[in-house]
């Protein structure tokens, strides 16, 4: 008897270190069904892939609560592994095939046809038989035909063009036996236009041939083109599950970003005639930085002077790549003027002699010198850029270089032992308020920082936030990006949208939730066309 | 015990086998003051090698497997203090100011290299300096010196064992040299000089550029964003070891007494960075501490091992089996551990 549901999860709940994840997620999806599940980056998207495939950092963490049922079965699954020979098939954002075996080698891989030979019949070895090429370039054929991609399966992998790639991951699912459920983790991210609609075309026979498809995406407009059922999660909620025909695109967006109200809004936030009033300090023409995973594709932008500006989008769509870019810590091009002056962007000793601050977004990575103590860290950029903290003869000045360190670790209330205390050995936010004493000591006029909450605890978010406001009614231009759209629009007095790479517009905090949510997945203008016409 | 636990149980045990063996040499009827003295002459000339590791290290590049481009350069001062027939202090100082700038030149030209090799400059670095050793064993036989102190008799090239004995052999150990009824003898000189020589270091290390390398080999896209220029760091930190080591081989050799040409300096790198290792010192972490406790305990070790490993083993090889094994035990040990804290 064929079940009702191929996939159900019940009441999922999560919780990292007793930061509750996910608040009971439920989730039913019927063979032939096409399920999407929307949300913002950490709203619990990715965690609840990670559950349905039983990955290893769940369990490390301490399991969780609820039920996953495949086809009618209660799972536990300890692995990935389990979970795919139950008929449950992922396809990769990032592209996992070997670029110079054929297109029916890598949809075959590991699971290829051997017909046996003499040696290994000889030493019974099945891993010593031949390949049975016909047979498995046969069966590959069969999958892409299923997908409607015409291409011979005995091309190689690595001339294909990115959306044929996109196809032959799938090819490789659809070609396992017995496939119930197919998991699309965001597949159009990387996908021109034309291949997108490919892709969902595809999506939607294998549906047809009863396959369940969970398809996890942030472009609404192919939500609204394919799928039967929409999931909305929002900080691990569960939102809503309803009909696609029942909701438009504009409620999804709206219920996708929500009011979260968890941080007291800025008071002081200027109006529109005040921002227009104020002198620009800097000025961005056409701005590309070729940052791996968060390219910018060309990007026009004025701050003004002691404005807080956001910079707000999802994850990879470029918002990260701004600061770095002007930093000079990944190659750009374009034009950028610091009040006036054309900035040397490849040269981020000189941007930072003129007084521009960055708190990088990879505060282990980048941002600290782990096993340096907080007031080498603190020091350090000043000491190089502006010839600061040295004796006359040219020694370091460790007086001097203590005083202004536990100056700062008060200002900051930086948790620590003493200002000798090695960085690896503070906690996160600690960590984050050192990052930003650094930066403060280069005395900046304009400051960008990155991700200046993630990863930090509740109580050092909100000094950091507030020394932020503080320091951008002292006159310091603050340019913050963050994931956390709820945070900009408490502190910020503008906020940029990026999407895919490009500005998408500049909203008040005060905007609609709607237009957050529309611009963050880049349908602002497309949706705004669309009502004129109307 | 906040002391014993900054140095590490590895050397606890050796500081405590190396206490022993001067036990064990005493009951044993051995010389003790002229073993002491060995010692102290065997870390003196050493010790310069061994701090030409750590501005390879501080600057990320890991340690100096190549030094013996550094050394080559040393050796090549020295036979041109010969050549030119400059003796005594002056010989010294000649083959230094003949050394530096060529182990800059070499450092430069190796440093560029280095920084198109990002990743695995330890293993590069052997090959390089298994090469370099190679190529001067040609230069060796073609460059056109004329001094009979240095030629064979009769065919082409220097010989293999250079003396310099009517040079600058023993020029900073007998300088303000304390001896002992006993035999037991401070080589002050000596002593000096490689002090004079880390102390500089030291307070290179606390200058702004000496800081900037640190953060280079600390921490490379920090020091990025901190608006460093990180080849140029890097650059610069295989200067100063090269450097380092060609000053080191100068030292090493007016102590020995003998430059030796040809494959010599094949095997020179190996001590150094076992020395520094036994002190310490990781591929990513070095000080100056760690050069001098390293150097102590590794020739010491050296010096007093091979008497009384022969007074209990008849056969002159089985000493000398022993220091290749705890040697290179040791910087297999070392590399082991990887960036471990």
């Amino acid at each position: 008897m064929q079940n009702e549901y191929v996939l159900q999860m019940k009441n999922i709940q999560k919780e990292y270190y007793g930061n509750k994840v996910l608040k009971g997620v439920n989730l039913n999806i019927k063979p032939g069904e096409i399920h999407a599940i929307v949300g913002e980056n950490g709203a619990g998207k990715s965690t609840f892939m990670n559950i349905l495939f039983g990955m290893r950092v769940i369990h490390d963490t301490g399991g969780f609560e609820g039920e996953v049922i495949i086809d009618g079965e209660k799972v536990v699954a300890k692995s990935s592994e389990e979970i795919m020979q139950l008929g449950v098939g992922m396809v990769h954002q990032e592209f996992m095939l070997i670029p110079d075996f054929t297109i029916a080698e890598n949809i075959k891989l590991n699971r290829e046809i051997t017909i046996p030979n003499p040696v290994s019949k000889a030493f019974r070895k099945e891993s010593l038989e031949f390949l049975n090429k016909k047979q498995m370039n046969g069966e590959a054929k069969e999958a892409l035909d299923l997908l409607g991609m015409n291409i011979k399966e005995t091309t190689k992998v690595a001339i294909l063009p990115i959306g044929h790639k996109q196809f032959v991951e799938i090819a490789r699912e659809v070609d396992k036996k017995g496939i119930k459920l197919l998991v699309f983790d965001e597949p159009t991210a990387v996908l021109t236009e034309s291949e997108a609609d490919n892709l969902l075309a595809a999506m939607k026979r294998l549906a047809d041939k009863g396959i369940g498809i969970l398809f996890i995406t942030h472009r609404l407009d192919e939500v609204k083109a394919v799928t039967d059922n929409v999931t909305i999660i929002r900080d691990g909620e569960h939102i809503k599950t309803v009909p696609t025909t029942d909701v438009t695109v504009e409620e999804i967006a709206g219920l996708m970003v929500g009011r979260k109200i968890s941080i007291t809004q800025n008071e002081d936030m200027l109006t529109h005639d005040e921002l227009d009033k104020l002198e620009t300090v800097l000025e961005i023409n056409d701005f590309k930085v070729k940052m791996p995973g968060e390219e910018v594709k060309g990007i026009s932008l004025e701050v003004k002077k002691g404005e807080i500006l956001g910079i707000a989008g999802l994850a990879g769509h470029g918002k990260i790549g701004i600061a770095n870019g002007i930093m000079g810590l990944h190659s750009a091009t374009g034009e950028v003027k610091f009040k006036g002056e054309a900035l040397e962007i490849s040269n981020t000793k000189t941007t930072l002699a003129k007084h521009i601050a960055f708190v990088s977004e990879d505060r282990k990575g980048v941002g600290l010198l782990l096993d340096g103590s907080i007031e080498d860290n603190i020091m350090i950029t000043s000491m190089q850029v502006k010839h600061q903290f040295l004796t006359k003869l040219g020694l370091i000045d460790t007086a001097k270089i203590r005083s202004h360190a536990n100056s700062m670790i008060e200002q900051l209330d930086i948790r620590c032992t003493d200002s000798k205390q090695a960085t690896r050995r503070l906690s996160g936010g600690n960590q984050q308020k050192v990052c930003l004493a650094r930066a403060l000591t280069l005395e900046p006029e304009l400051l960008f920082v990155s991700e200046p909450t993630r990863g930090i605890d509740i109580g050092a978010k909100k000094l950091v936030l507030d020394y932020l406001t503080k320091l951008a009614s002292n006159g310091t231009t603050v340019v913050v990006t963050s994931s956390e759209l709820a945070e900009l629009r408490s502190v910020c007095d503008r906020i940029a949208i990026i999407a895919e790479g490009r500005l998408e517009g500049v909203l008040l905090p005060s905007a609609e939730d709607v237009e957050f949510g529309l611009m963050m997945s880049g349908e602002y203008h497309k949706y705004k066309k669309k009502k004129e016409a109307n | 015990m906040n002391a014993i636990k900054r140095l590490g149980l590895p050397r606890i045990i050796i500081i405590i086998f190396f206490m022993s063996l001067w036990v064990v040499a005493g009951v044993n009827g051995l010389h003790v003051p002229g073993l002491m003295k060995d010692s102290l002459v065997r870390i003196g000339m050493n010790v310069v090698m061994v701090l030409a590791m750590v501005p390879a290290i501080r600057s990320g590049i890991g340690l100096n497997f190549a030094l013996p481009i550094g050394i080559i350069c040393g050796i090549l001062g020295g036979v041109m203090a010969i050549e030119f027939e400059m003796v005594g202090l002056w010989g010294f100082i000649y083959a230094m100011i003949i050394a530096i700038p060529i182990s800059v030149a070499f450092g430069w030209i190796y440093g560029v290299m280095l920084n198109k090799i990002k990743g695995s400059e330890m293993l590069v670095s052997t090959y390089v300096g298994f090469s370099i050793v190679s190529l001067f064993c040609i230069a060796w036989i073609v460059l056109p010196f004329a001094s009979d102190e240095m030629r064979w008799p009769i065919g082409e090239g220097l010989r293999t064992v250079v003396s310099l004995e009517s040079t600058f052999g023993g020029i900073l150990n007998k300088f303000w040299a304390v001896e002992f009824s006993n035999g037991f003898v401070i080589p002050t000189g000596l002593l000096l000089f490689g002090a004079f020589i880390c102390f500089v270091y030291y307070v290179f290390s606390n200058t702004r550029v000496g800081i900037a390398m640190k953060t280079v080999g600390d921490n490379p896209k920090f020091a990025a964003a901190t608006g460093l220029n990180v080849d140029r760091y890097r650059i610069l930190g295989t200067i100063l070891s090269t450097v380092l080591g060609a000053i080191g081989m100068v030292v090493y050799a007016q102590s020995f007494g003998y430059i030796q040409l040809y494959t010599a300096p094949l095997m020179m790198a190996f001590p150094a960075v076992a020395a520094i290792l036994i002190g310490g010192a990781t591929a990513k972490k070095a000080n100056i501490s760690f050069v001098i406790i390293g150097t102590i305990l590794f020739q010491g070790l050296l010096t007093i091992s091979l008497p009384v490993a022969s007074s209990f083993f008849d056969g002159g090889n089985i000493s000398e089996v022993i220091r290749m094994i705890v040697q290179n035990g040791i910087i297999l040990y070392a590399l082991a551990q990887g960036g471990g804290e």
